[in-house]
Formats: C-alpha cells, structure tokens, sequence
C-alpha cells in the first residue's frame, strides 16, 4: 500500500541525504520525495511517497524518526489530508490538434505557459492520480518532455476552539 | 563594560572539549590535515595520545576501551586514507552499539569538493555507519559539535559518531565557550518504559509456566547486570545469554544456559523453542540467534525490552515491546515481584537437556584442541579476565568454553564480524583495565590482520596475553566448506603461507611461545599469566579440521542441530 508520509527535518546540511542514504541502506523504496522550507525557516518539510507492507512502513517510521535530524514523522496515510503535484508538460501539436490540447488544458484547470511553432507547455497541478489522468491524454500527442515535483501534503485543519497555535517542538 | 572571552584557536578548542568531556587517551595517527592539532598537542597533558600503526587500529583500540571501562572511547586521524582506514571500526562499532567518537581531519574548506590533496568525503562514506556526524563549518560551532557528538556517542543506543574537521577550522579562532547543556529537538532517547506494560509484563511473567530471559548486550552497556541478576535470582528464571551479552549473567551459575543461537548450546536452544515467555532484555533478534523467524520462540508471549524502537517488530514480532533504558525497566520489573514463581517442572525439562547433550571434545588423543586451551584459561583465570576475541571458530569455543562471571570481560566482534578486532581491542582494554588479566585471542588468519599493532603493545609494555589459535586454516570458512559447500577448500588453507609466529612476536620484541602438545599448555599459561611486564604471545598449534559444534546451521531450527561430525557414511 502507498503511504504519504511527512517528515520534518532540521534545515542542515546533509538532512536530506540521511534520509535518502536510510531510504537506499534499508531497501525501503520511494515513489516520490520533495523537500522545501516551512513556515520556520530552520525546518525542512520532506513529503516522501513510499509503498509497503504495514511491518514495513512501521520501520520506516521509526527509522525516520532514529534520525538525529528527524524533528516529527506523521503518516498522513488515511487522513484527511490535502495533496498536490505540479507537473510540467511539453507536448508536440499540429495545425488540428493545438486546439484540442488547449481544451484539454481546459478541463484540467491547468495553463499553458509556453508555446512554440511545435510544442505547447502545459502546468498541471493537483493529486497526483489528476497528472496521471492528464498525461494519459496527453500521450497520443506526443509527449515531448515531462517534469513532475512529486507530492507535497498537509493535514486538513480542522476548525480550532481556541485561538491556539500548534507548534512544532 | 563587557568583557570579551579570550579568544582561542580551533585546536585549543577542541583540546579545551575533550578536558571537559574527561578523556583520558585518544589512539590517532598524525598527518597533514591534523597537524595543527598535533602540534597542540605537543603541549597536553591531561590526556595520553597512543600512536596506532593503522587507523583501523585505532577504531577498535576504541572500542575496546569503551566496550571494557563504558567511557567514550576517542580516535583522532588525518583526512583522506587516514578517514577511510577507520571505517571498518566504525561500522564494527555502530553494528554491536559502541560509543566512540571519531576526529577525522579534512582538506580546508574551499578546498572541499575539489578532489584536493588527501580529500575524501569521509562524512559522505561514513553516514550509513554512523549513529551521527558532522562537518564543522565554522569554527564558532566546533565546541557545541564536540558536546553533540559525546552526548549523541553515549546516551540512548550508543554508537560511533564521526566528527570531521576542515584544516582551516582548527587554525582559525573565536571566542570558547563550552555549553553545559545541550539541547537537540530531533534526539530525546526515551528512557524510562511505560509504566503500565512493565507491569503487564511483570504479571505475564509471574504466570508463565516455563518463562525465560533472553539478555543482549544492551544489559551490559546500561549497567543493569545488578538488576538482571536480582530478578533472575530471586525468582529462579533460567537466562541465555547472546554473544553479546554474555557476562551480564555469571555463566557460573545455575540458572544460566549459556548462550542460545547458531553455536549456541542445545539446551539454551532448547529452552527458547519450548519456553511460554520469552523475555527479551536489550537484543535485537539476530539472524544468528533466531535461525528461522518463523520458528523462533514460536509458542512463546514475547516481551521485548530495548531503547531503540527500530529493534522491536524488526525481525520478529513481539508480544508486548517495552521501550526503554533496560536497567530501569529491570529494577522495576524486579520491583513488581513479591513471591518466586514454582518452576520446578521447568527447570526438570532444562537440565534434562543439559544432560542430554552436553559441550564435548575429543580429550583423549593427545592433540591439542581449541575447546582444552580455553577451558584452562577459564579456570586458570576464574572467569575474571577480560577476553577479547577475533572472529571465527575460536571466538565460538570462547563463547562456549569461558565461563565468564563479570560484565564488560567479553569483548568482541559480533554484528560485524571483524576478522583482525582482538589484537587492537585488547590493546584499548589493557589501557582501561589495570586490575584484571587481559587477553585477546585470535585465530592465525584473523592476527594477521591488524599484526602492526604488536608494536602498540610492545612499546607501551602492555601485560596482554596475545594467544593464537592456529589451525593453519581460516577455520570457520573451512568449516562452512566442509558442511555446505562440497569441501571445496578454496583458499581457506594457510599451513603454506603462514609466518613464523613465534618469529614475529620476538621481532616485535615480545616473549613469545608455542606448542603443539596438550601438556605443555599449563606451564605455558602459568607462565605468561604471571608476566606483567609486557605483552607475552602465545602460538598453540592445534589439530586443522575441528569444527564448532552444535551448529544450527544458518536459517534452520533446534530441530535441524548438528551436535558432531556426521559419519559420511550416515550422511544422505
């Protein structure tokens, strides 16, 4: 089963590599991994997309979290939770068919930032199963060129009694 | 008026943290990159630098100080092969949970990256074998790094940290202040176990019909073989022990069995396939303890005590896991019993056992054999030295033969499998440990590996008993062939190759022995044991083809033992 799994990490040096060197060392496998800065700008937030029994996933859990680096691990595996992915894709045209793409752009809610007197760009974002939808249509266009960010994700908030801020220690 | 600190440079700096961390010795190596450090050095004097041969000496001198005193154990070497040369001791100290903390010099910063001179990514290589590590950057974050890093070696599961220290970090300067307290969001080892499921364990335990202690190194390394022995004593619970653990429990005692696993005895063996409760108190269910998962213990309500939360579910699945400093969770487990249990019925099983297959060698040949020099030096000794291995054939008949009494006495290589560990261990423990005999036993294939070292503890005078197993084989290998790979004997055989070892340990200007004959090893261990004013090396030239048993070989069960060499007649 796949797991979307978040990890934060101090913003240091070589914090992205400990877990990709656990990741390759273990032999757990990974779908997808980005990274960027949070809200605190010395935290990381790693989304890694990984697949796995449950007695696999558990240690993954706990080897990210054995990780001097390692501040938090949340699996956020079946809860509610909001995920995106940003893909960018060139996509050959002809005189009929720029149409068409445009409109398929359309339906997708995504745009076309680059044009030439061969390919369109198209951005696409959303869960990852909507880019997987988009690149399945756009195939028998030709696909010229594709770059996707893999996922990021956060929790749905739920709506707070107080005005109390959730921080992370 | 503010009064600024006097400013130091990075390599009074880091001398400055190792006095506060109270280190005593450090086994390093100069070159190029550490030079400013040695040339501080010069000047110390609260601490003893040993000069090793090799940097892999140096990581296992380490070790064995750390594994025989429970202090940190220090290696300071240069950058390039000077780093790379620890890794093995790295490794061999991550996989059995040693605390050391490696200095490894580096090119100077702007330097790095640029293939320089002696440039090796050492914190690149070393980030899978390491519990942490480093680069310091800047030289105003040398001091808190050092404080990280012993405090990140030593508490939770401990573990080799490695510290790397660019040239022109050590030569710059800045103000030093040392913190007293170090703070790290991401590391908070748990340290005391949940209160509840040490009582459910307390309970379960109380109930079992056939209950049994299954003890690591973990008890060792947190000092709780006090606690161990109060619970195991005051309620009569037969323990095993692993490679590790061995000496967390007197193996003199009744109630232990002696280690369990692969080279383990039948009756140790025996008790975990049959016990109800297996108590499992800082191991880690090692493939060569367990042989098949699915097998292992099957009947059995699983109680795993260990700090490290990766350990549990890890290979086998456990009943009920216990995270936590294993002396805590033992004084309390042993705090939640009021009447022994009756195990009468229990113990009838296990020693029946015991009788059915006891350890055995020939004795009446004689030839000298491994099992006969190691149960003498038990007894000569009375379980009391410190005994270092190497790894192999020998390092079983020690687990099997010693009958150690103390913790911390039986130092070796277990995770990793380090062929070439004795010799430079047992250099580490003789500096740690003054008041007990210290001797480091090797097979001729293993002493060969970190020979070089023989100047350490010659030159020091270091009263080590340096025994070599030689049965002119690389044994164990040649075990393996025999058993499970058609008696091919590929390049196991070394009676052609091997020097003359009396020969070499005088050229090292060491005392040095041997003999072939059973009779001779009495007054040649008498005699090497009173000498303490240097190293004494002893070659005993035993018979070629013995083999450890019982063996269960590898990813079998009780079931499938060997107890003794199969007639090749009665083999299918």
């Amino acid at each position: 089963m796949k797991h979307t799994i978040a990890v934060l990490v101090e913003n240091q040096y070589g914090a992205f590599n400990r877990v990709a060197t656990m990741f390759s060392g273990k032999g757990f496998n990974i779908h997808s991994i980005s990274i960027g800065e949070t809200e605190v700008p010395e935290i990381s937030r790693m989304t890694i997309v990984t697949e796995g029994e449950d007695k696999i996933i558990e240690q993954v859990v706990k080897q990210l979290n054995r990780l001097i680096d390692t501040i938090k691990v949340i699996d956020l595996t079946g809860q509610t939770r909001v995920e995106r992915e940003l893909a960018l894709i060139t996509v050959f045209y002809q005189k009929g068919t720029r149409a068409e793409i445009t409109n398929i752009c359309e339906i997708f809610r995504g745009n076309i930032v680059d044009i030439n007197n061969k390919t369109l760009t198209l951005e696409i974002t959303g869960p990852p199963d909507k880019i997987d939808a988009v690149v399945n249509v756009l195939e028998s266009y030709g696909i010229k060129e594709m770059a996707r960010s893999g996922t990021v994700a956060l929790k749905r908030g739920e709506q707070l009694k107080h005005e109390k801020k959730e921080t992370v220690v | 008026m503010i009064i600024s600190k006097p400013k130091l440079s990075g390599a009074e700096i880091f001398f400055e943290c190792l006095k506060r961390e109270k280190v005593e010795l450090i086994f390093g190596y100069p070159g190029g990159a550490v030079l400013k450090l040695y040339e501080k050095l010069y000047d110390v004097d609260f601490l003893k630098h040993i000069l090793v041969r090799h940097e892999q000496g140096a990581t296992h001198m380490a070790e064995g100080y750390a594994k025989a005193t429970g202090k940190v154990g220090v290696v300071l070497v240069t950058s390039g092969p000077g780093a790379t040369n620890t890794v093995t001791g790295i490794a061999d100290a991550y996989m059995d949970s040693v605390p050391i903390v490696v200095f490894t010099g580096q090119v100077p910063t702007h330097l790095i990256g640029n293939d320089a001179f002696q440039e090796a990514d050492i914190v690149g290589i070393t980030r899978p074998i390491t519990k942490h590590n480093f680069l310091v950057r800047d030289v105003a974050e040398l001091a808190s790094t050092i404080k990280k890093a012993f405090y990140i070696a030593s508490t939770g599961r401990p573990g080799p940290v490695l510290v790397d220290l660019p040239k022109d970090v050590i030569n710059s300067v800045c103000e030093f202040e040392y913190p007293d307290k170090i703070e790290m969001r991401g590391y908070k080892p748990t340290f005391l176990g949940h209160q509840n499921q040490i009582k459910k364990a307390a309970d379960i335990i109380k109930k079992a019909k056939r209950p049994l202690l299954y003890v690591g190194g973990g008890v060792i390394m947190s000092n709780g073989y006090r606690e161990l022995r109060l619970l195991a004593k005051e309620n009569n619970l037969p323990v095993t022990m692993t490679l590790q653990g061995l000496g967390a429990f007197p193996m003199t005692d009744e109630q232990s069995l002696g280690m369990l696993g692969m080279h383990g005895t039948y009756w140790a063996n025996q008790a975990v396939n049959n016990c109800d409760v297996l108590v499992s108190l800082g191991a880690r269910f090692d493939d060569r303890v367990t042989g098949k998962v699915d097998s292992f213990a099957r009947n059995a309500y699983k109680i795993h005590v260990d700090i490290d939360p990766t350990c549990i579910d890890k290979n086998v699945v456990v009943d009920l896991p216990i995270v936590g400093d294993v002396k805590h969770v033992l004084a309390e487990l042993a705090a939640e019993f009021e009447e022994a249990p009756d195990l009468t019925q229990w113990w009838k099983e296990i020693n029946q056992w015991r009788k059915e297959c006891p350890l055995q060698y020939e004795k009446n040949d004689g030839k000298l054999r491994s099992e006969y020099i190691i149960e003498k030096i038990s007894e000569k000794t009375k379980g009391e030295a410190v005994v270092i291995t190497d790894v192999g054939q020998h390092q079983m008949w020690v687990s099997q033969y010693y009958k150690f009494t103390n913790p911390r006495s039986h130092l070796t290589s277990g995770g990793l499998g380090t062929m070439g560990f004795s010799l430079p261990a047992s250099i580490g423990a003789a500096f740690g440990i003054k008041d007990r005999p210290i001797i480091s036993i090797s097979g001729d294939g293993g002493f060969q590996m970190n020979i070089q070292e023989l100047v350490t503890a010659a030159y020091h005078k270091l009263p080590i008993k340096i025994i070599i197993i030689n049965n002119s084989f690389l044994g164990m290998v040649r075990q393996w062939q025999e058993l499970f790979h058609a008696e091919k004997y590929s390049f196991t055989d070394l009676s052609e190759s091997n020097p003359n070892f009396v020969k070499v340990g005088e050229a090292f200007g060491i005392k040095s022995f041997s003999t072939n004959t059973p009779t001779n090893v009495d007054s040649i261990l008498d005699e090497a044991l009173s000498y303490n004013d240097g190293p004494v090396l002893i070659e005993f030239k035993v018979v070629k083809e013995d083999m450890v048993f019982p063996i269960i070989p590898a990813g079998q069960t009780v079931n499938e033992i060997m107890t003794k060499r199969l007639d090749p007649k009665e083999m299918v």
